[in-house]
């Protein structure tokens, strides 16, 4: 019929919308006659790759946690503090894997206390991790003695290597984790009770309560499970450091945020996709990459990205209002 | 209808008419109100009092009609235009800004000032003298309105309005929140406002308040007007049977079902904001009726007994097994399923597809080790919507899409699928189409016909005499009655929940 069709070719359209994003910034910089032969490398391709592994990681945390109808303003605090605790560990003498599921478990506990405390307390996600920015960064001061952490060079430090070690490899294995844990995350997302509650829970609580949803144990999963991330995105930030520094990654939360939000993630819960995050992440990395070869100043970068997250947002609403 | 000298009327409305889609809101009505006159807009919910209150305040703009303000030709293009005319309502909900002081908010928007700042002075000024015209003195201008309790809050609205120079002000149930004292005081205020020639429409389920305030009264009923006169003209059951109106019963399909052993029982029962205790028994294969204003305890009682809301005091009983406070998921385990009245902000996720609605109280069948098999779940949905009768949709699209009707057959039909022993129905057929009502009425006969307990709350009364066996009547918190239907009439089922049995005395009720 007319009507489906016409309905697919919108759903169709919504799903590309992202790609389209990015598949502009692409040709943008490719006819750029100055930058085109470098920028259309692989090697750039891959060194991009590479520097959108630690906001891509923490991006697909962010995306649950917004789908939920919440929000993470700690994830960049707990990215530093998991990075330092890596350091911590392996600077005292602790196996290099025994660091990094330390790293890991930090960020869990930090996502842990969010949700803990926003169900348990009743709190405003937003309020809880602003809180929570704040002691996981000084946490992260205090362990390091506000100073970097030195640590000897381990495997862990190759995860984020350009030119991978086995060269077959082709992308560093922190470019492969994140493409490995992105499937995942989509088809927990899309495929399972779980996925089915994290929607649930941010389209409208009060259904899911209804419903007899646990919802304050499923927000307390979620949460986690996005420090979880953060603490994987720490360890990458250790590997590419190769110190553990508790000032790094000061503001990463917002792009974090804005990546889920240019890939259709909306902040009143309810809408979101792990693909739609993966291609937000890469919009903003190709940008920042192609504005620095053209040699823009710093400056002219953070206005368009600025500009581009409300253009994003803007398209969804009209969007929204049409089909609504 | 007697006219009265034409300058003496303040508002006139004719032929108002008003669709939303296929539903006939207002069927061309006609109101009178005079200066200095208190008139009660009556009716059952749904019979159209809201929709002609919002033609008056420009807030809904009628598909057909005529009004008249002092005889000046009235078509407001908004609320705004409204309150420039005089209208004013005030409004169940209360509007103030609680933070704001007294005379701030009575004055808000057109503060006196000069060279763009308040003049303090006559501020206090103003607000005192409309204060002392409500004989309210006492009150001070510069306390915060968060301070007042409910019925000076409702003061200062009205003095509000009295500011803005309101000619007709509308009185939307005022006294469902108020103390008996504050009641007494409004009717005294009504009666200064009405020294004033100020008209007040009145609108109020409480008809024995009805009866001391108004003047004179308007019956609607789906649409039309029932009736209107002089409220000293007649009795408390003249205005009963024009709300009720006759021969209802043949309209509604009848399921033969059994009643057989109790399944749900609540003892001495308290849910929050309740002001009494309930006791109830609900039996398989019976279709219990909830009736009673809102604000009485119906809803409060479902919410209560499903665990969404705190239980105060008392117990549940579950298939004879007694329960303390619950949460929705173990109610659900134990075999309750709760519809909410609240369609849009409760009772569906709207942007979720029809299955993940249909199924999300019991998506166990569909997954194996927490992964869901799609497959599956789309040809359960289908089936369930086959079941309920919604047609021509797919599983997967947005149920936002659907007609309400259909919406709430969705919302019934998770309740199926959860497979439910008790079905709490918290007013399932608001604001739905006749067809879908109809098709509602006869599913809930089937449940009962095997063997389900249904708890059936509805403001509607044909359908509560149409569909229940029993019907129990909520007044203040707590069960006045509960008789077979056929004990029951519309009229001693109004009576019941708007006096509380005894009739005449409402301070009796309220112990």
């Amino acid at each position: 019929m007319n009507g489906h069709s016409k309905a697919r070719l919108k759903v169709l359209l919504n799903w590309l919308a992202p790609f389209l994003g990015l598949l502009l910034v692409l040709v943008l910089f490719s006819l750029m006659p100055e930058v085109r032969d470098r920028f259309l490398r692989p090697a750039n391709f891959k060194s991009v790759a590479t520097q959108s592994v630690i906001v891509a990681l923490g991006a697909l945390g962010m995306t649950f946690i917004i789908i939920s109808g919440g929000i993470d303003l700690s994830a960049a605090s707990n990215i530093a503090l998991s990075s330092v605790v890596v350091a911590y560990a392996v600077n005292a003498g602790a196996p290099p894997a025994l660091g990094l599921a330390a790293g890991i478990l930090c960020g869990g506990l930090v996502g842990f206390a969010n949700g803990a405390l926003i169900t348990g307390l009743r709190l405003v996600p937003f309020i809880v991790t602003l809180g929570m920015m704040g002691i996981a960064r000084g946490v992260a001061k205090w362990l390091a003695g506000n100073q970097k952490i030195d640590a000897p060079l381990t495997w862990i430090n190759d995860l984020m290597a350009k030119s991978p070690r086995p060269s077959w490899l082709l992308l560093a294995p922190g470019v492969w984790l994140m493409i490995v844990f992105a499937v995942l995350m989509a088809f927990v997302l899309r495929r399972t009770v779980f996925g089915r509650h994290v929607f649930a829970v941010g389209s409208n609580e009060a259904t899911a309560r209804l419903c007899g949803l646990r919802t304050g144990r499923d927000k307390i999963a979620i949460y986690t499970l996005s420090g979880l991330f953060c603490g994987l995105a720490g360890v990458m930030e250790f590997a590419r450091l190769t110190v553990g520094d508790p000032t790094v990654a000061v503001g990463l939360e917002l792009d974090i945020i804005a990546a889920v939000v240019i890939g259709g993630g909306s902040l009143a819960g309810g809408e979101g996709s792990i693909l739609g995050t993966l291609i937000g992440v890469f919009i903003m990395s190709f940008l920042r990459n192609g504005c620095t070869m053209m040699g823009w100043p710093n400056y002219v970068q953070e206005i368009i990205i600025g500009a581009i997250i409300v253009a994003a947002v803007g398209l969804d609403q009209v969007r929204h209002r049409r089909s609504g | 209808m007697s006219s009265p000298p034409s300058g003496d009327v303040l508002l006139r409305m004719e032929g108002v008419a008003k669709s939303y889609g296929a539903t006939r809101a207002l069927d061309g009505v006609g109101f009178e109100l005079r200066r200095g006159e208190v008139h009660a807009l009556l009716g059952e919910n749904g019979a159209g009092k809201s929709t002609l209150v919002k033609i008056l305040s420009g807030a809904v703009r009628p598909d057909a009609g005529r009004m008249t303000i002092a005889g000046e030709p009235y078509a407001p293009a908004g609320p705004a235009d409204g309150k420039r005319r005089g209208v004013r309502m005030i409004y169940q909900e209360l509007t103030l800004c609680p933070h704001l002081s007294v005379e701030e908010n009575i004055l808000l928007g057109k503060e006196p000032r000069r060279r763009g700042l308040v003049r303090s002075g006559e501020m206090r000024r103003r607000v005192r003298e409309v204060l002392a015209f409500l004989r309210h003195p006492e009150i001070a201008p510069d306390a915060p309105v968060r301070t007042l309790s409910v019925g000076a809050k409702q003061l200062v609205e009205i003095a509000r309005a009295l500011a803005d120079e309101a000619r007709i002000l509308v009185m939307d149930e005022p006294t469902s929140s108020l103390t008996l004292e504050d009641s007494e005081e409004l009717f005294r205020i009504v009666g200064f406002l009405k020294e004033r020639g100020v008209g007040v429409i009145y609108i109020s389920h409480f008809l024995e308040e009805v009866r001391r305030v108004a003047d004179g009264f308007t019956v609607l009923r789906d649409g039309l007007t029932a009736g209107a006169g002089r409220m000293a003209d007649v009795g408390l059951e003249d205005v009963i049977a024009m709300m009720v109106g006759q021969d209802v019963k043949e309209l509604f399909p009848r399921v033969p079902h059994a009643v057989a052993e109790p399944v749900l029982a609540l003892d001495r029962f308290r849910g929050r904001g309740m002001a009494g205790e309930v006791d109830l028994v609900v039996r398989r294969g019976e279709i219990l009726g909830v009736a009673g204003l809102i604000g009485s305890g119906r809803t409060e009682t479902l919410r209560a007994v499903f665990g969404l809301d705190p239980v105060v005091r008392g117990g549940i009983a579950i298939g004879g097994v007694r329960f303390g406070a619950g949460r929705p998921w173990e109610r659900i385990r134990q075999g309750l399923g709760l519809l909410s009245e609240d369609r849009q902000g409760e009772g569906l996720a709207l942007s979720r597809s029809i299955a993940d609605n249909a199924t999300l109280s019991r998506l166990g069948p569909f997954s194996r080790g927490g992964v869901l098999a799609l497959g599956r779940q789309r040809e359960a949905v289908a089936a369930l919507m086959d079941r309920v009768k919604v047609k021509g949709r797919r599983p997967s699209e947005p149920v936002a899409v659907l007609s309400g009707g259909n919406q709430q057959k969705i919302a019934l039909a998770r309740l199926l699928h959860q497979d439910a022993d008790v079905f709490l129905l918290d007013e399932p057929t608001r604001g739905i189409d006749v067809l879908s009502k109809a098709q509602i009425y006869e599913w809930i006969g089937r449940l009962a016909a095997r063997g389900k307990a249904v708890l059936f709350v509805s403001s509607y009364l044909p359908e509560l005499l149409g569909v229940c066996d029993t019907i129990a009547v909520f007044h203040r918190g707590r069960v006045v009655d509960c008789r077979p239907a056929s004990a029951w009439d519309g009229a001693g089922i109004l009576q019941a929940a708007a006096v509380g049995r005894t009739g005449a005395d409402r301070s009796g009720a309220e112990a």
